[in-house]
């Protein structure tokens, strides 16, 4: 996911508050829009009443979503109708659709609001929309079924992992030149930068890890594995990850481990698993990051763990098969 | 690129309503001139024929080498990246032609990795011709246990699940749900013989118990329509011992979708048809089966059958241990293929690789029924210190497979 700039949000003393007083209670309420795949519908979640208050029909095979800069408009991929479609956050209609290029999954909005890039899975290609125009910038061919979609923070550099290829393609997004294609563990799903633009982490859901790629030499600086004792090492099927913007907590879902790892960003020590529910794939903060959503595919809910203490708070039913999710930003 | 856009009218049409234009068009695929590894691949098969009309479930003339041709096209896309070129050689032979001469015509040509779709004595011969060539040989359909036991050979990659593969996933869901009590059919050929004698192993193993077996001597029943008089002796056959579940043994689809609803007392039906065992099956669309599925029907213009699959996964698990070894060789190859650290994500949860004992791939399996998937083996709860994976088929300390 991409949030615009949330430093306004991010205060320590959000922090010491939930330390001191241990328990949640956002000054904010937020609402978290999540993608229903097989339910072809978004389940609005607000966050102070923790429960869904709306489910808006979308196009079908609804998956990545994410939100634009200003927070007014939300972005859903509607995988089987080839389009993006467009959500007037305010009344939660459907205000147009998106040329998108066949089968779009994820894809990256950059800080402006002005370009997404999509990731078309059956068709092995990255596609870059000038959103005000509705014109298709370009096609760019990468590996078999991309998926991730990481754009770096000063949006120079775009990484799209390619589900078959096995691959976590570097684009220049000035040239829409592919620069570099760096092998990492099987089946990649999601990139993501951290903060600095210094890093990507990349999921392997088969390879079982994250690999931390340096941004500027493409090299793999170290891939992050996980344990758990009693469940077998193919069970662990890492997907989301997000990283807090302090630089110190990183959230890895591991699918069919039905937990959520959390990782320290600087030494990439893995510190505990959060139990969470069924094949838990994609990750969201709230902006101010106090509270982190998880979509659970198999057992269509949501969990939401509170981030400072690391701890899961609750669990909300949504629609069929829940698969991306993003917060609003007001 | 604009035939992209033609191919869906309605998005074409609201494409003119919002006034889209297509700015830019893709750079070429192909990034690097001349390709730093070039990799054949031949495909051997005997020619299928043309199906009667009535036959609704009809093997198509291209099945399995569709399977491989889609794979070519992903490895070439992945192999865009790296300098590497994926090429098949297409063998497919009408009834008089030596399957022999083909394979050996193939390896002069420079194919070092030769996928066959050939029933056991064919694969066998091919290999002992072979033998001492630099070719591996991928099986693509053979599903006899012999092949991975006494018979094995070191030139052989079996992709195909064993019978004892799929007879251990169903003894392994019979097992969960406490259907312990079977009552087993065994069909006229030589295949049902070995199905049920499979079978009969998975049983021992899982805990199953055969209450009464009994051969079907009725004749092609589900494929020649059966009367009345037939159909009652057929009823009473039926009435054997009290059993949970009808396991049939039908490898040619002679008689097993006869079963059902043709019994005396109200039995479910399974083995090799009904609930059945497979590599695949055109109901899976979990783990990101949906993009593999929808690229072969793209592709081939019909649903992704199991040696479709078997065959696609042969020619990705070659790609994927070439962008690996970063070479060509048959031999580095095939010992990659083993190597612990090899393994190819098949659209089934977990990734496949190849056991180091008899080269068999091991693999989750699906369970279906005819329009739903049931299951997915190995089922939750059974264990095994390596990995569940080989709580299917034959493991290691039983292996009868000696390479010479």
């Amino acid at each position: 996911m991409i949030f615009p700039d949330r430093s306004g949000f991010f205060h320590p003393g959000f922090f010491l508050a939930l330390v001191l007083f241990a328990a949640p209670a956002p000054a904010l309420a937020f609402r978290i829009f999540v993608t229903n795949e097989k339910g072809n519908s978004v389940s609005v979640i607000d966050t102070d009443k923790q429960q869904v208050v709306e489910t808006v029909p979308v196009g079908r095979r609804p998956r990545g979503v994410s939100i634009s800069p200003d927070g007014k408009l939300l972005y859903v991929c509607a995988s089987d109708d080839n389009a993006i479609n467009v959500l007037d956050v305010a009344t939660m209609k459907i205000v147009r659709s998106l040329e998108s290029g066949p089968d779009p999954e994820r894809f990256a909005l950059n800080q402006a609001g002005d370009l997404l890039y999509i990731a078309n899975e059956d068709n092995a290609e990255v596609t870059v929309v000038d959103l005000a125009k509705n014109l298709i910038l370009a096609q760019i061919p990468v590996g078999v079924e991309p998926e991730g979609m990481g754009l770096s923070p000063n949006g120079e550099l775009l990484v799209a992992t390619s589900e078959t290829t096995n691959m976590a393609h570097f684009i220049d997004t000035r040239s829409y030149k592919l620069i570099d294609s760096v092998l990492v563990g099987k089946r990649p799903r999601i990139a993501v930068f951290n903060r600095s633009g210094a890093q990507v982490w990349v999921s392997s859901e088969l390879g079982g890890d994250v690999s931390v790629i340096d941004a500027s030499s493409h090299k793999i600086i170290r891939k992050i594995t996980f344990d758990i004792p009693g469940l077998t090492r193919e069970e662990i099927q890492p997907v989301g990850v997000v990283l807090t913007s302090d630089g110190k907590k990183a959230f890895v879902a591991l699918g069919y481990a039905n937990r959520v790892a959390v990782v320290d960003q600087q030494t990439f020590a893995v510190e505990k698993y959060l139990l969470v529910g069924v094949r838990v794939w994609h990750l969201a903060f709230t902006p101010d990051e106090k509270l982190l959503y998880t979509t659970n595919g198999n057992s269509n809910d949501v969990t939401v763990i509170d981030v400072a203490r690391e701890r899961v708070i609750k669990s909300i039913s949504v629609g069929l098969e829940p698969n991306d999710l993003v917060s609003s930003l007001h | 690129m604009i035939d992209r856009f033609e191919l869906s009218l309605p998005w074409l049409l609201l494409s003119v309503a919002l006034a889209i234009r297509v700015a830019v068009v893709a750079p070429a695929r192909a990034q690097t001139a001349s390709p730093r590894i070039e990799v054949r691949i031949g495909y051997i098969a005997r020619q299928i024929p043309p199906p009667p009309l009535y036959d609704l479930t009809a093997t198509p003339q291209d099945e399995g080498v569709a399977g491989a041709r889609l794979a070519i096209m992903d490895n070439n896309t992945s192999g865009s990246f790296l300098g590497q070129r994926f090429d098949l050689d297409e063998a497919i032979l009408p009834p008089d032609q030596s399957e022999v001469a083909a394979a050996r015509k193939l390896a002069d040509g420079g194919d070092g990795l030769i996928l066959a779709d050939l029933p056991a004595d064919q694969l066998l011969a091919v290999a002992d011709a072979l033998k001492g060539r630099d070719v591996v040989l991928f099986s693509v359909s053979a599903q006899d246990n012999f092949l991975r036991g006494k018979e094995c050979r070191a030139n052989i990659f079996h992709v195909a699940p064993s019978r004892a593969m799929l007879t251990d996933a169903l003894a392994q869901f019979l097992a969960v749900k406490r259907w312990t009590r079977i009552f087993l059919i065994v069909g006229q050929t030589r295949a049902d013989a070995s199905y049920a004698a499979s079978f009969r192993a998975s049983a021992k193993k899982f805990g199953l118990t055969i209450v009464a077996e009994k051969p079907w001597t009725f004749g092609p029943l589900a494929q020649a329509r059966g009367d009345a008089v037939t159909q009652g002796a057929a009823l009473v056959f039926t009435r054997a011992a009290d059993s949970d579940m009808i396991v049939v043994a039908d490898e040619e689809d002679n008689f097993g979708d006869y079963v059902p609803y043709h019994t005396a007392d109200p039995k479910l039906v399974g083995g090799t048809q009904g609930l059945i065992a497979a590599s695949w099956h055109r109901t899976q669309f979990a783990f990101g089966a949906e993009q593999l599925q929808d690229r072969f029907l793209r592709l081939a213009k019909r649903r992704m059958r199991p040696v479709d699959y078997q065959a696609w996964t042969a020619v990705r698990a070659i790609g994927e241990a070439v962008v690996h070894a970063r070479s060509a060789d048959p031999r580095a190859l095939a010992a990659f293929m083993v190597d612990p650290q090899f393994s190819i994500a098949v659209f089934k949860g977990v990734a496949a690789s190849f056991r180091p004992w008899d080269h068999q791939l091991r693999q989750p399996l699906l369970l279906a029924q005819p329009a739903f998937l049931v299951a997915l083996a190995p089922l939750p709860g059974f264990l095994h210190q390596r990995t569940i994976l080989d709580t299917l088929g034959v493991d290691k300390p039983e292996t009868q497979c000696r390479w010479p």
